[in-house]
Protein backbone atom coordinates (compact mmCIF):
# COMPACT_ATOMS: atom_id res chain seq x y z
CA UNK A 1 0.00 0.00 0.00
CA UNK A 2 1.48 3.68 -1.07
CA UNK A 3 1.83 5.69 2.20
CA UNK A 4 -0.88 8.16 2.89
CA UNK A 5 0.61 11.61 2.11
CA UNK A 6 0.87 14.08 4.83
CA UNK A 7 0.03 17.20 3.05
CA UNK A 8 -3.12 18.12 0.79
CA UNK A 9 -3.68 20.90 -1.06
CA UNK A 10 -6.33 22.27 -3.07
CA UNK A 11 -9.49 25.11 -3.45
CA UNK A 12 -11.78 25.16 -1.27
CA UNK A 13 -15.56 25.35 -1.55
CA UNK A 14 -17.04 26.53 1.46
CA UNK A 15 -20.49 26.05 2.32
CA UNK A 16 -21.06 27.88 5.89
CA UNK A 17 -24.53 25.82 7.01
CA UNK A 18 -24.61 23.08 9.82
CA UNK A 19 -26.48 19.80 8.12
CA UNK A 20 -25.78 19.98 4.82
CA UNK A 21 -27.57 16.60 4.47
CA UNK A 22 -27.02 13.51 2.27
CA UNK A 23 -30.29 14.55 0.10
CA UNK A 24 -28.16 17.96 -1.03
CA UNK A 25 -25.06 16.10 -1.35
CA UNK A 26 -26.74 13.40 -4.38
CA UNK A 27 -30.50 13.85 -4.19
CA UNK A 28 -32.28 10.74 -4.15
CA UNK A 29 -33.83 10.68 -7.44
CA UNK A 30 -30.24 9.92 -8.91
CA UNK A 31 -29.40 6.88 -6.52
CA UNK A 32 -30.41 4.42 -9.44
CA UNK A 33 -26.45 4.56 -10.82
CA UNK A 34 -23.23 3.85 -8.65
CA UNK A 35 -20.97 5.02 -10.62
CA UNK A 36 -18.60 7.85 -9.56
CA UNK A 37 -18.59 9.55 -12.84
CA UNK A 38 -22.32 9.40 -13.08
CA UNK A 39 -23.00 10.28 -9.66
CA UNK A 40 -20.42 13.49 -10.01
CA UNK A 41 -22.52 15.32 -12.56
CA UNK A 42 -25.46 15.56 -9.75
CA UNK A 43 -23.12 16.43 -6.68
CA UNK A 44 -24.53 19.41 -4.63
CA UNK A 45 -27.30 20.25 -7.35
CA UNK A 46 -30.00 20.84 -4.87
CA UNK A 47 -28.20 23.88 -3.14
CA UNK A 48 -24.91 24.53 -5.55
CA UNK A 49 -25.83 24.16 -8.80
CA UNK A 50 -22.09 25.92 -9.90
CA UNK A 51 -20.39 23.42 -7.88
CA UNK A 52 -19.60 20.85 -10.65
CA UNK A 53 -19.03 23.41 -13.00
CA UNK A 54 -16.29 25.23 -10.67
CA UNK A 55 -14.55 21.98 -8.70
CA UNK A 56 -11.50 20.44 -10.00
CA UNK A 57 -9.55 17.65 -8.77
CA UNK A 58 -7.94 17.94 -5.40
CA UNK A 59 -10.49 20.76 -4.40
CA UNK A 60 -11.58 20.74 -0.64
CA UNK A 61 -15.08 21.29 0.48
CA UNK A 62 -15.20 23.37 3.85
CA UNK A 63 -18.75 23.20 5.72
CA UNK A 64 -20.54 23.27 9.52
CA UNK A 65 -21.51 21.23 11.86
CA UNK A 66 -22.96 17.46 11.05
CA UNK A 67 -22.05 17.78 7.38
CA UNK A 68 -23.44 14.84 5.88
CA UNK A 69 -26.79 13.63 8.02
CA UNK A 70 -29.45 11.73 6.38
CA UNK A 71 -29.72 8.89 4.45
CA UNK A 72 -26.88 5.93 5.06
CA UNK A 73 -25.92 6.53 1.25
CA UNK A 74 -22.25 6.19 0.63
CA UNK A 75 -22.88 7.77 -3.05
CA UNK A 76 -22.53 10.96 -1.44
CA UNK A 77 -18.96 10.19 -0.67
CA UNK A 78 -18.25 8.76 -4.45
CA UNK A 79 -20.16 12.00 -5.98
CA UNK A 80 -17.73 14.08 -4.13
CA UNK A 81 -14.68 12.00 -4.76
CA UNK A 82 -15.99 11.56 -8.24
CA UNK A 83 -16.19 15.20 -8.77
CA UNK A 84 -12.55 15.52 -7.65
CA UNK A 85 -12.84 16.68 -4.17
CA UNK A 86 -10.04 14.81 -2.37
CA UNK A 87 -10.72 15.81 1.48
CA UNK A 88 -13.98 17.27 3.43
CA UNK A 89 -13.39 19.68 6.39
CA UNK A 90 -16.37 20.29 8.91
CA UNK A 91 -17.01 21.52 12.02
CA UNK A 92 -18.89 17.96 12.63
CA UNK A 93 -19.74 14.77 10.99
CA UNK A 94 -23.00 12.63 10.88
CA UNK A 95 -21.97 9.39 12.14
CA UNK A 96 -22.51 7.47 9.01
CA UNK A 97 -20.92 10.03 6.63
CA UNK A 98 -17.62 10.01 8.87
CA UNK A 99 -17.60 5.53 8.32
CA UNK A 100 -18.42 5.91 4.84
CA UNK A 101 -15.77 8.25 4.20
CA UNK A 102 -13.06 6.26 6.05
CA UNK A 103 -14.15 3.32 5.12
CA UNK A 104 -13.57 4.38 1.87
CA UNK A 105 -10.04 6.14 2.29
CA UNK A 106 -11.55 9.89 2.06
CA UNK A 107 -10.51 12.07 4.19
CA UNK A 108 -12.62 13.88 6.64
CA UNK A 109 -11.46 16.12 8.67
CA UNK A 110 -13.08 18.04 11.84
CA UNK A 111 -11.77 21.63 12.57
CA UNK A 112 -14.62 23.97 13.93
CA UNK A 113 -12.05 27.43 13.00
CA UNK A 114 -12.14 26.40 9.04
CA UNK A 115 -15.49 28.00 7.89
CA UNK A 116 -14.36 30.95 9.36
CA UNK A 117 -11.42 31.42 8.48
CA UNK A 118 -11.72 29.92 4.79
CA UNK A 119 -13.42 31.76 1.61
CA UNK A 120 -14.88 29.32 -1.31
CA UNK A 121 -12.15 29.92 -3.72
CA UNK A 122 -9.09 30.34 -1.11
CA UNK A 123 -6.06 27.26 -1.55
CA UNK A 124 -6.25 25.62 1.17
CA UNK A 125 -3.43 22.83 2.81
CA UNK A 126 -3.68 20.49 5.72
CA UNK A 127 -0.97 18.96 7.44
CA UNK A 128 -2.70 15.43 8.91
CA UNK A 129 0.27 13.89 11.09
CA UNK A 130 0.75 17.67 12.14
CA UNK A 131 -3.09 18.36 12.63
CA UNK A 132 -2.80 21.42 11.19
CA UNK A 133 -4.80 23.48 8.15
CA UNK A 134 -3.31 26.61 6.43
CA UNK A 135 -5.21 28.81 4.38
CA UNK A 136 -2.71 29.72 1.70
CA UNK A 137 -4.52 33.21 0.43
CA UNK A 138 -4.61 34.15 3.89
CA UNK A 139 -2.25 32.99 5.73
CA UNK A 140 -4.11 31.95 8.70
CA UNK A 141 -3.92 28.83 10.16
CA UNK A 142 -5.61 26.59 12.44
CA UNK A 143 -5.28 23.46 14.63
CA UNK A 144 -7.24 20.00 14.20
CA UNK A 145 -7.27 16.74 16.13
CA UNK A 146 -5.22 14.31 14.09
CA UNK A 147 -7.24 11.91 12.86
CA UNK A 148 -7.55 8.46 15.47
CA UNK A 149 -5.19 5.93 14.94
CA UNK A 150 -7.92 3.34 13.91
CA UNK A 151 -9.30 5.87 11.49
CA UNK A 152 -5.81 6.64 9.95
CA UNK A 153 -5.14 2.65 9.14
CA UNK A 154 -8.26 2.07 7.17
CA UNK A 155 -7.51 5.32 5.31
CA UNK A 156 -3.70 4.36 4.87
CA UNK A 157 -5.07 0.62 3.78
CA UNK A 158 -7.37 2.06 1.01
CA UNK A 159 -10.78 2.18 3.09
CA UNK A 160 -12.58 -1.05 5.22
CA UNK A 161 -12.15 -3.46 2.59
CA UNK A 162 -8.26 -3.85 1.82
CA UNK A 163 -7.83 -3.10 5.14
CA UNK A 164 -9.80 -6.54 6.14
CA UNK A 165 -8.22 -8.01 3.42
CA UNK A 166 -4.68 -7.37 4.74
CA UNK A 167 -5.71 -8.61 8.04
CA UNK A 168 -6.86 -12.07 6.56
CA UNK A 169 -4.02 -12.12 4.73
CA UNK A 170 -1.68 -12.11 8.01
CA UNK A 171 -3.67 -14.36 10.08
CA UNK B 1 -19.79 -0.51 36.85
CA UNK B 2 -23.16 -1.09 34.87
CA UNK B 3 -23.67 -1.16 31.75
CA UNK B 4 -26.78 -0.10 29.33
CA UNK B 5 -28.01 -3.00 26.93
CA UNK B 6 -26.39 -1.25 23.98
CA UNK B 7 -23.14 -1.83 25.77
CA UNK B 8 -24.44 -5.31 27.04
CA UNK B 9 -25.35 -6.55 23.54
CA UNK B 10 -22.21 -4.51 21.77
CA UNK B 11 -19.85 -6.66 24.48
CA UNK B 12 -21.72 -9.96 24.16
CA UNK B 13 -21.44 -9.93 20.33
CA UNK B 14 -17.80 -9.30 20.30
CA UNK B 15 -16.50 -11.29 22.81
CA UNK B 16 -16.05 -9.28 25.40
CA UNK B 17 -16.89 -9.12 29.71
CA UNK B 18 -17.72 -5.52 29.40
CA UNK B 19 -16.96 -2.20 27.59
CA UNK B 20 -17.18 1.22 27.40
CA UNK B 21 -18.50 4.08 25.42
CA UNK B 22 -15.14 5.46 23.13
CA UNK B 23 -14.21 1.67 22.75
CA UNK B 24 -13.78 0.12 18.79
CA UNK B 25 -14.95 -3.12 18.86
CA UNK B 26 -15.20 -5.78 15.98
CA UNK B 27 -19.08 -7.24 16.65
CA UNK B 28 -20.19 -10.46 15.20
CA UNK B 29 -23.80 -10.16 13.74
CA UNK B 30 -26.96 -11.64 13.60
CA UNK B 31 -28.64 -10.44 10.62
CA UNK B 32 -27.81 -8.43 7.77
CA UNK B 33 -30.96 -6.80 5.73
CA UNK B 34 -30.16 -6.08 1.99
CA UNK B 35 -32.26 -3.45 -0.05
CA UNK B 36 -32.34 -2.98 -4.08
CA UNK B 37 -30.35 0.50 -3.67
CA UNK B 38 -27.16 -0.05 -1.56
CA UNK B 39 -26.37 -3.66 -2.14
CA UNK B 40 -25.93 -3.93 -5.51
CA UNK B 41 -22.42 -1.54 -5.17
CA UNK B 42 -21.58 -3.59 -1.76
CA UNK B 43 -22.10 -7.09 -4.05
CA UNK B 44 -19.98 -4.84 -6.85
CA UNK B 45 -17.41 -4.35 -4.29
CA UNK B 46 -17.05 -7.61 -3.40
CA UNK B 47 -16.81 -9.21 -6.64
CA UNK B 48 -13.64 -7.00 -7.70
CA UNK B 49 -11.64 -8.36 -4.65
CA UNK B 50 -12.72 -11.67 -5.65
CA UNK B 51 -15.07 -12.05 -2.76
CA UNK B 52 -17.60 -14.58 -4.46
CA UNK B 53 -19.63 -16.29 -1.06
CA UNK B 54 -21.54 -14.08 1.62
CA UNK B 55 -20.19 -15.50 5.43
CA UNK B 56 -23.40 -17.03 5.92
CA UNK B 57 -26.62 -17.20 3.68
CA UNK B 58 -28.83 -17.51 6.47
CA UNK B 59 -28.27 -14.34 8.32
CA UNK B 60 -29.17 -11.97 5.65
CA UNK B 61 -32.75 -11.11 4.46
CA UNK B 62 -33.28 -9.26 1.08
CA UNK B 63 -36.19 -7.39 0.06
CA UNK B 64 -36.54 -5.22 -3.20
CA UNK B 65 -37.89 -1.49 -1.27
CA UNK B 66 -36.81 1.86 -2.93
CA UNK B 67 -37.33 1.52 -6.15
CA UNK B 68 -40.26 -1.54 -6.94
CA UNK B 69 -42.07 -2.24 -8.93
CA UNK B 70 -38.91 -0.68 -10.73
CA UNK B 71 -39.19 3.01 -11.75
CA UNK B 72 -36.99 2.73 -14.84
CA UNK B 73 -34.67 0.89 -16.59
CA UNK B 74 -32.16 1.95 -14.43
CA UNK B 75 -33.34 0.76 -11.17
CA UNK B 76 -34.42 -2.21 -12.90
CA UNK B 77 -30.82 -3.09 -13.05
CA UNK B 78 -30.62 -2.95 -9.80
CA UNK B 79 -33.65 -5.14 -8.89
CA UNK B 80 -31.92 -7.59 -11.36
CA UNK B 81 -28.62 -7.29 -9.75
CA UNK B 82 -30.19 -8.06 -6.05
CA UNK B 83 -32.18 -11.08 -7.49
CA UNK B 84 -29.71 -12.62 -9.35
CA UNK B 85 -27.07 -12.23 -6.40
CA UNK B 86 -29.26 -13.38 -3.80
CA UNK B 87 -30.29 -16.42 -6.22
CA UNK B 88 -26.60 -17.37 -6.62
CA UNK B 89 -25.67 -17.27 -3.18
CA UNK B 90 -28.67 -18.94 -1.90
CA UNK B 91 -30.31 -16.45 0.29
CA UNK B 92 -33.76 -17.87 1.60
CA UNK B 93 -35.19 -15.20 2.71
CA UNK B 94 -36.00 -12.86 0.21
CA UNK B 95 -39.03 -10.95 -0.40
CA UNK B 96 -39.90 -10.52 -4.32
CA UNK B 97 -42.58 -8.54 -5.49
CA UNK B 98 -45.95 -9.42 -4.25
CA UNK B 99 -44.34 -10.54 -1.08
CA UNK B 100 -42.03 -7.58 -0.67
CA UNK B 101 -42.17 -4.65 1.74
CA UNK B 102 -39.75 -1.55 3.03
CA UNK B 103 -36.89 -3.31 4.85
CA UNK B 104 -37.07 -2.27 8.08
CA UNK B 105 -40.76 -3.35 8.03
CA UNK B 106 -40.66 -6.39 6.70
CA UNK B 107 -37.65 -7.69 8.52
CA UNK B 108 -39.78 -7.29 12.01
CA UNK B 109 -42.81 -8.40 10.69
CA UNK B 110 -41.84 -11.55 9.44
CA UNK B 111 -40.19 -12.61 12.23
CA UNK B 112 -37.01 -11.67 11.48
CA UNK B 113 -35.77 -9.83 14.35
CA UNK B 114 -35.25 -11.11 17.80
CA UNK B 115 -33.98 -9.58 21.23
CA UNK B 116 -30.61 -8.95 21.92
CA UNK B 117 -29.70 -9.49 18.14
CA UNK B 118 -27.03 -7.13 16.53
CA UNK B 119 -28.26 -6.06 12.87
CA UNK B 120 -27.26 -3.99 10.51
CA UNK B 121 -28.45 -2.65 7.02
CA UNK B 122 -27.10 -0.19 4.41
CA UNK B 123 -29.72 2.15 5.16
CA UNK B 124 -30.07 4.70 7.79
CA UNK B 125 -33.44 3.69 9.44
CA UNK B 126 -32.39 0.46 10.70
CA UNK B 127 -32.47 2.03 14.18
CA UNK B 128 -36.35 1.19 13.77
CA UNK B 129 -35.46 -2.48 14.51
CA UNK B 130 -33.94 -1.39 18.41
CA UNK B 131 -37.81 -1.61 19.00
CA UNK B 132 -37.52 -5.12 19.96
CA UNK B 133 -34.22 -4.27 22.48
CA UNK B 134 -31.79 -5.29 19.41
CA UNK B 135 -28.68 -2.75 18.72
CA UNK B 136 -29.80 -2.05 14.97
CA UNK B 137 -28.06 0.50 13.08
CA UNK B 138 -27.44 1.73 9.64
CA UNK B 139 -24.66 1.95 7.43
CA UNK B 140 -23.25 2.68 3.84
CA UNK B 141 -22.29 0.00 1.21
CA UNK B 142 -18.55 -0.31 2.17
CA UNK B 143 -19.44 -1.34 5.70
CA UNK B 144 -22.42 -3.58 4.21
CA UNK B 145 -20.00 -5.48 1.75
CA UNK B 146 -17.40 -6.17 4.82
CA UNK B 147 -20.52 -7.34 6.92
CA UNK B 148 -21.71 -9.43 4.20
CA UNK B 149 -18.15 -11.11 3.45
CA UNK B 150 -17.03 -11.66 7.38
CA UNK B 151 -20.09 -11.28 9.41
CA UNK B 152 -18.63 -8.92 11.79
CA UNK B 153 -18.41 -5.04 11.89
CA UNK B 154 -16.21 -2.65 13.84
CA UNK B 155 -18.07 -0.04 15.84
CA UNK B 156 -17.06 2.36 18.29
CA UNK B 157 -18.83 2.07 21.24
CA UNK B 158 -21.57 4.61 21.53
CA UNK B 159 -22.88 6.73 24.81
CA UNK B 160 -26.67 6.03 25.43
CA UNK B 161 -28.80 8.72 25.99
CA UNK B 162 -31.61 7.54 28.48
CA UNK B 163 -35.35 9.08 27.73
CA UNK B 164 -37.95 8.86 30.07
CA UNK B 165 -41.31 8.43 28.40
CA UNK B 166 -44.01 8.86 30.72
CA UNK B 167 -47.67 9.05 31.54
CA UNK B 168 -50.89 8.24 28.82
CA UNK B 169 -50.80 9.99 25.24
CA UNK B 170 -53.71 12.26 25.02
CA UNK B 171 -56.54 11.26 22.36
CA UNK B 172 -55.07 12.36 18.83
CA UNK B 173 -51.90 12.22 19.87
CA UNK B 174 -49.69 9.38 18.72
CA UNK B 175 -45.83 7.91 19.12
CA UNK B 176 -44.93 9.81 15.94
CA UNK B 177 -45.84 13.41 17.59
CA UNK B 178 -43.35 12.05 20.81
CA UNK B 179 -40.69 11.45 18.68
CA UNK B 180 -40.97 14.67 16.66
CA UNK B 181 -41.22 16.42 20.28
CA UNK B 182 -37.90 14.72 20.99
CA UNK B 183 -36.26 15.97 18.02
CA UNK B 184 -37.40 19.08 18.05
CA UNK B 185 -35.99 19.37 21.75
CA UNK B 186 -32.74 18.32 20.86
CA UNK B 187 -32.05 18.88 17.36
CA UNK B 188 -31.11 16.86 14.22
CA UNK B 189 -27.59 16.38 15.68
CA UNK B 190 -28.83 16.07 19.40
CA UNK B 191 -28.37 12.60 19.30
CA UNK B 192 -24.36 12.60 16.94
CA UNK B 193 -23.25 9.05 17.46
CA UNK B 194 -25.25 7.59 20.12
CA UNK B 195 -27.58 5.29 21.46
CA UNK B 196 -31.11 6.90 22.48
CA UNK B 197 -32.63 4.17 24.85
CA UNK B 198 -36.45 4.84 26.09
CA UNK B 199 -38.15 3.33 28.62
CA UNK B 200 -41.11 4.03 30.80
CA UNK B 201 -44.69 3.71 31.90
CA UNK B 202 -45.59 5.40 28.87
CA UNK B 203 -44.68 2.60 26.76
CA UNK B 204 -46.66 0.39 28.42
CA UNK B 205 -49.69 1.47 26.08
CA UNK B 206 -47.80 1.40 22.97
CA UNK B 207 -47.45 -1.37 20.68
CA UNK B 208 -44.49 -2.53 18.39
CA UNK B 209 -45.98 -0.39 15.57
CA UNK B 210 -46.14 2.62 17.60
CA UNK B 211 -42.59 1.75 19.33
CA UNK B 212 -41.49 1.21 15.50
CA UNK B 213 -41.79 4.62 15.02
CA UNK B 214 -39.87 6.04 17.46
CA UNK B 215 -36.77 4.21 17.08
CA UNK B 216 -37.53 4.33 13.37
CA UNK B 217 -36.28 8.27 13.91
CA UNK B 218 -33.57 7.97 15.95
CA UNK B 219 -30.84 9.23 12.98
CA UNK B 220 -32.59 11.80 12.23
CA UNK B 221 -31.44 13.23 15.22
CA UNK B 222 -28.18 11.76 14.64
CA UNK B 223 -28.77 8.36 16.94
CA UNK B 224 -26.54 5.66 15.72
CA UNK B 225 -29.37 3.60 17.29
CA UNK B 226 -32.37 3.68 19.18
CA UNK B 227 -33.62 0.69 21.21
CA UNK B 228 -36.65 -0.11 23.86
CA UNK B 229 -36.23 -2.73 26.65
CA UNK B 230 -38.04 -5.98 25.96
CA UNK B 231 -41.15 -6.58 27.94
CA UNK B 232 -44.93 -8.13 27.08
CA UNK B 233 -45.45 -6.16 24.25
CA UNK B 234 -43.09 -7.05 22.36
CA UNK B 235 -41.98 -10.81 23.83
CA UNK B 236 -45.89 -11.30 22.39
CA UNK B 237 -44.68 -10.04 18.98
CA UNK B 238 -41.76 -11.71 18.54
CA UNK B 239 -43.34 -14.87 19.67
CA UNK B 240 -46.37 -14.73 17.35
CA UNK B 241 -43.67 -14.87 14.49
CA UNK B 242 -41.03 -16.87 15.00
CA UNK B 243 -40.34 -19.69 17.72
CA UNK B 244 -36.47 -18.91 17.47
CA UNK B 245 -34.93 -18.38 20.60
CA UNK B 246 -33.46 -15.11 21.87
CA UNK B 247 -31.49 -13.33 24.56
CA UNK B 248 -33.23 -10.52 26.58
CA UNK B 249 -30.43 -7.59 27.85
CA UNK B 250 -31.43 -5.12 30.09
CA UNK B 251 -29.51 -2.16 31.18
CA UNK B 252 -28.39 -2.05 34.76
CA UNK B 253 -29.53 0.62 37.58
CA UNK B 254 -26.40 2.11 38.06
CA UNK B 255 -25.39 2.03 34.20
CA UNK B 256 -23.90 5.31 33.10
CA UNK B 257 -25.77 7.62 30.55
CA UNK B 258 -24.82 10.82 28.87
CA UNK B 259 -27.79 12.71 29.46
CA UNK B 260 -31.27 12.13 30.69
CA UNK B 261 -34.73 13.29 29.59
CA UNK B 262 -38.12 12.47 31.29
CA UNK B 263 -40.97 13.50 29.63
CA UNK B 264 -44.44 13.51 29.97
CA UNK B 265 -46.58 12.44 27.68
CA UNK B 266 -49.62 14.18 28.49
CA UNK B 267 -48.27 17.37 27.80
CA UNK B 268 -47.95 16.79 24.18
CA UNK B 269 -50.28 17.61 21.56
CA UNK B 270 -49.88 17.24 17.89
CA UNK B 271 -46.78 18.14 16.53
CA UNK B 272 -46.13 18.88 12.61
CA UNK B 273 -42.51 19.09 11.77
CA UNK B 274 -42.03 22.39 8.97
CA UNK B 275 -39.62 22.14 6.33
CA UNK B 276 -37.05 22.00 5.95
CA UNK B 277 -35.68 20.09 8.66
CA UNK B 278 -37.34 17.20 11.05
CA UNK B 279 -36.74 19.02 14.48
CA UNK B 280 -38.75 22.37 13.33
CA UNK B 281 -41.35 20.53 15.27
CA UNK B 282 -44.20 22.73 16.56
CA UNK B 283 -47.28 22.30 18.43
CA UNK B 284 -49.96 22.43 15.82
CA UNK B 285 -52.17 25.60 17.43
CA UNK B 286 -48.56 27.05 17.13
CA UNK B 287 -48.94 27.39 13.29
CA UNK B 288 -50.67 28.41 10.09
CA UNK B 289 -53.10 26.40 8.42
CA UNK B 290 -50.97 26.12 5.34
CA UNK B 291 -52.74 24.87 2.13
CA UNK B 292 -51.84 21.37 1.04
CA UNK B 293 -51.34 20.16 -2.65
CA UNK B 294 -50.15 16.71 -1.54
CA UNK B 295 -50.79 14.41 1.80
CA UNK B 296 -48.58 11.14 1.78
CA UNK B 297 -49.20 8.29 3.85
CA UNK B 298 -46.62 5.88 4.43
CA UNK B 299 -42.84 4.82 4.89
CA UNK B 300 -41.13 2.91 7.36
CA UNK B 301 -41.70 5.64 10.02
CA UNK B 302 -45.58 5.31 9.45
CA UNK B 303 -46.75 2.48 7.13
CA UNK B 304 -47.47 0.09 9.49
CA UNK B 305 -51.19 -1.76 9.69
CA UNK B 306 -52.35 0.59 12.96
CA UNK B 307 -51.06 3.67 11.05
CA UNK B 308 -53.56 2.81 8.53
CA UNK B 309 -56.73 2.27 10.75
CA UNK B 310 -55.76 5.37 12.35
CA UNK B 311 -56.32 7.19 9.11
CA UNK B 312 -58.52 5.58 8.05
CA UNK B 313 -60.92 5.90 11.32
CA UNK B 314 -60.49 9.62 10.32
CA UNK B 315 -61.26 9.58 6.67
CA UNK B 316 -63.92 7.07 7.18
CA UNK B 317 -67.29 8.77 5.45
CA UNK B 318 -65.18 11.94 4.15
CA UNK B 319 -63.37 12.78 0.60
CA UNK B 320 -60.03 14.36 0.37
CA UNK B 321 -60.19 18.08 -0.27
CA UNK B 322 -60.26 19.06 -3.86
CA UNK B 323 -56.80 20.22 -4.90
CA UNK B 324 -54.76 18.06 -1.99
CA UNK B 325 -53.99 14.81 -4.23
CA UNK B 326 -53.72 12.18 -1.23
CA UNK B 327 -51.74 8.68 -1.32
CA UNK B 328 -51.62 5.47 1.00
CA UNK B 329 -48.10 3.21 1.16
CA UNK B 330 -49.03 0.62 3.40
CA UNK B 331 -45.23 -0.10 4.42
CA UNK B 332 -45.57 -3.98 3.52
CA UNK B 333 -47.32 -6.43 1.00
CA UNK B 334 -49.10 -8.11 4.48
CA UNK B 335 -50.38 -4.53 5.64
CA UNK B 336 -51.67 -3.85 2.14
CA UNK B 337 -53.60 -7.46 2.53
CA UNK B 338 -54.92 -6.56 6.38
CA UNK B 339 -55.66 -3.15 5.01
CA UNK B 340 -57.73 -4.74 2.37
CA UNK B 341 -59.43 -7.41 4.58
CA UNK B 342 -60.45 -4.81 7.23
CA UNK B 343 -61.82 -2.81 4.63
CA UNK B 344 -58.99 -0.29 5.09
CA UNK B 345 -58.49 -0.14 1.36
CA UNK B 346 -61.94 0.67 0.21
CA UNK B 347 -62.41 3.70 2.85
CA UNK B 348 -59.37 5.16 1.77
CA UNK B 349 -60.48 4.39 -2.03
CA UNK B 350 -64.22 6.07 -1.82
CA UNK B 351 -62.23 9.25 0.17
CA UNK B 352 -60.59 9.40 -2.80
CA UNK B 353 -57.03 8.25 -2.02
CA UNK B 354 -54.53 6.43 -4.16
CA UNK B 355 -53.23 3.24 -2.89
CA UNK B 356 -49.84 1.99 -3.96
CA UNK B 357 -48.42 -1.23 -3.64
CA UNK B 358 -45.52 -1.31 -0.57
CA UNK B 359 -42.91 1.15 -1.69
CA UNK B 360 -40.20 3.35 -0.68
CA UNK B 361 -41.38 6.03 -3.54
CA UNK B 362 -41.88 9.23 -2.94
CA UNK B 363 -40.72 9.21 1.13
CA UNK B 364 -37.49 9.86 -0.99
CA UNK B 365 -38.40 11.47 -3.81
CA UNK B 366 -38.47 7.98 -6.05
CA UNK B 367 -41.48 7.91 -8.10
CA UNK B 368 -45.25 7.64 -6.82
CA UNK B 369 -45.76 11.01 -5.89
CA UNK B 370 -42.81 12.83 -6.23
CA UNK B 371 -43.42 16.73 -5.74
CA UNK B 372 -43.00 19.71 -8.20
CA UNK B 373 -41.48 22.93 -8.04
CA UNK B 374 -43.15 25.28 -4.87
CA UNK B 375 -45.72 22.11 -4.18
CA UNK B 376 -46.47 21.52 -0.59
CA UNK B 377 -47.10 18.08 0.98
CA UNK B 378 -47.68 16.84 4.56
CA UNK B 379 -45.89 13.74 4.77
CA UNK B 380 -46.27 10.63 7.39
CA UNK B 381 -42.08 9.97 6.74
CA UNK B 382 -39.39 10.68 8.78
CA UNK B 383 -37.35 13.48 6.90
CA UNK B 384 -38.02 16.78 4.91
CA UNK B 385 -34.92 17.93 3.42
CA UNK B 386 -34.58 20.08 0.62
CA UNK B 387 -35.74 18.42 -1.99
CA UNK B 388 -36.32 15.00 -0.41
CA UNK B 389 -39.29 14.17 -1.93
CA UNK B 390 -39.00 15.92 -5.33
CA UNK B 391 -38.12 19.47 -6.66
CA UNK B 392 -35.93 21.54 -4.33
CA UNK B 393 -38.22 24.60 -4.13
CA UNK B 394 -41.19 22.18 -2.77
CA UNK B 395 -42.15 21.65 0.90
CA UNK B 396 -42.63 19.01 3.32
CA UNK B 397 -44.10 19.12 6.84
CA UNK B 398 -44.29 15.55 8.81
CA UNK B 399 -46.48 14.44 11.42
CA UNK B 400 -48.61 11.93 12.28
CA UNK B 401 -51.04 9.77 10.20
CA UNK B 402 -54.37 10.98 12.12
CA UNK B 403 -52.80 14.63 11.30
CA UNK B 404 -51.90 14.07 7.87
CA UNK B 405 -55.89 12.09 7.33
CA UNK B 406 -57.35 15.39 9.35
CA UNK B 407 -55.32 17.34 6.72
CA UNK B 408 -56.30 15.36 3.75
CA UNK B 409 -59.81 16.21 4.60
CA UNK B 410 -59.61 20.21 4.97
CA UNK B 411 -57.03 20.46 2.37
CA UNK B 412 -55.17 22.74 5.14
CA UNK B 413 -53.07 21.57 7.71
CA UNK B 414 -55.65 20.20 10.53
CA UNK B 415 -55.57 19.35 13.82
CA UNK B 416 -56.76 15.58 13.72
CA UNK B 417 -59.02 16.15 17.46
CA UNK B 418 -61.17 18.43 15.37
CA UNK B 419 -62.44 15.02 13.26
CA UNK B 420 -62.06 13.00 16.61
CA UNK B 421 -64.14 15.08 18.87
CA UNK B 422 -66.80 14.93 16.29
CA UNK B 423 -66.61 11.60 15.81
CA UNK B 424 -67.20 11.08 19.92
CA UNK B 425 -69.85 13.53 20.21
CA UNK B 426 -71.93 11.57 17.43
CA UNK B 427 -71.08 8.01 18.71
S1 LIG C 1 -39.53 4.48 3.48
FE1 LIG C 1 -38.26 6.28 3.20
S2 LIG C 1 -37.02 6.41 5.01
FE2 LIG C 1 -37.90 4.37 4.99
S3 LIG C 1 -36.34 3.10 4.03
FE3 LIG C 1 -37.70 3.81 2.42
S4 LIG C 1 -36.77 5.70 1.64
FE4 LIG C 1 -35.82 5.23 3.58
Amino acid sequence: MPELPNTFKGAAHVYERAHINTDEIIPARHLNVHEEAELAKYAMEDIDTGFIKRVKTGDFIIAGENFGCGSSREHAVWALRGAGIRVVVATSYARIFFRNAINNGFLAIECPEAIEMVKTGDEVEIDIQAGKLRNLTTGKEAGFVPLSDFARELIEDGGLLPHIQKKAAKA
Amino acid sequence: MGMTITEKILAAHSGRESIVPGEIVNAKLDLIVCHDVTTPPAVAMLRKLGINKVFDPTKILVTPDHFVPNKDIKSAKLSKHLREWREEQGIERYYEIGNHGICHAIAPEQGHVLPGMTIVCGDSHTTTMGALGTFASGVGSTDLAAALATGELWFKVPESMLFELNGHLPVGVYSKDIILYIISKIGVDGARYKAMEYRGTALKDLTMEARFTITNMAIEAGGKSGIMPVDEISENYVKERTSDSYTIFNSDDDATYSDRFTIDVDQLEPIVALPSLPSNGRFIGEIERVKMDQVYIGSCTNGRIEDLRIAAQIMKGHKVAKGTRTIVVPATTEVWKTAMREGLLEIFADAGCVVSTATCGACLGGFMGVLGAEETCLSTTNRNFTGRMGDPRSKVYLASPATAAATAITGTITDPRDFLKAQAAKA
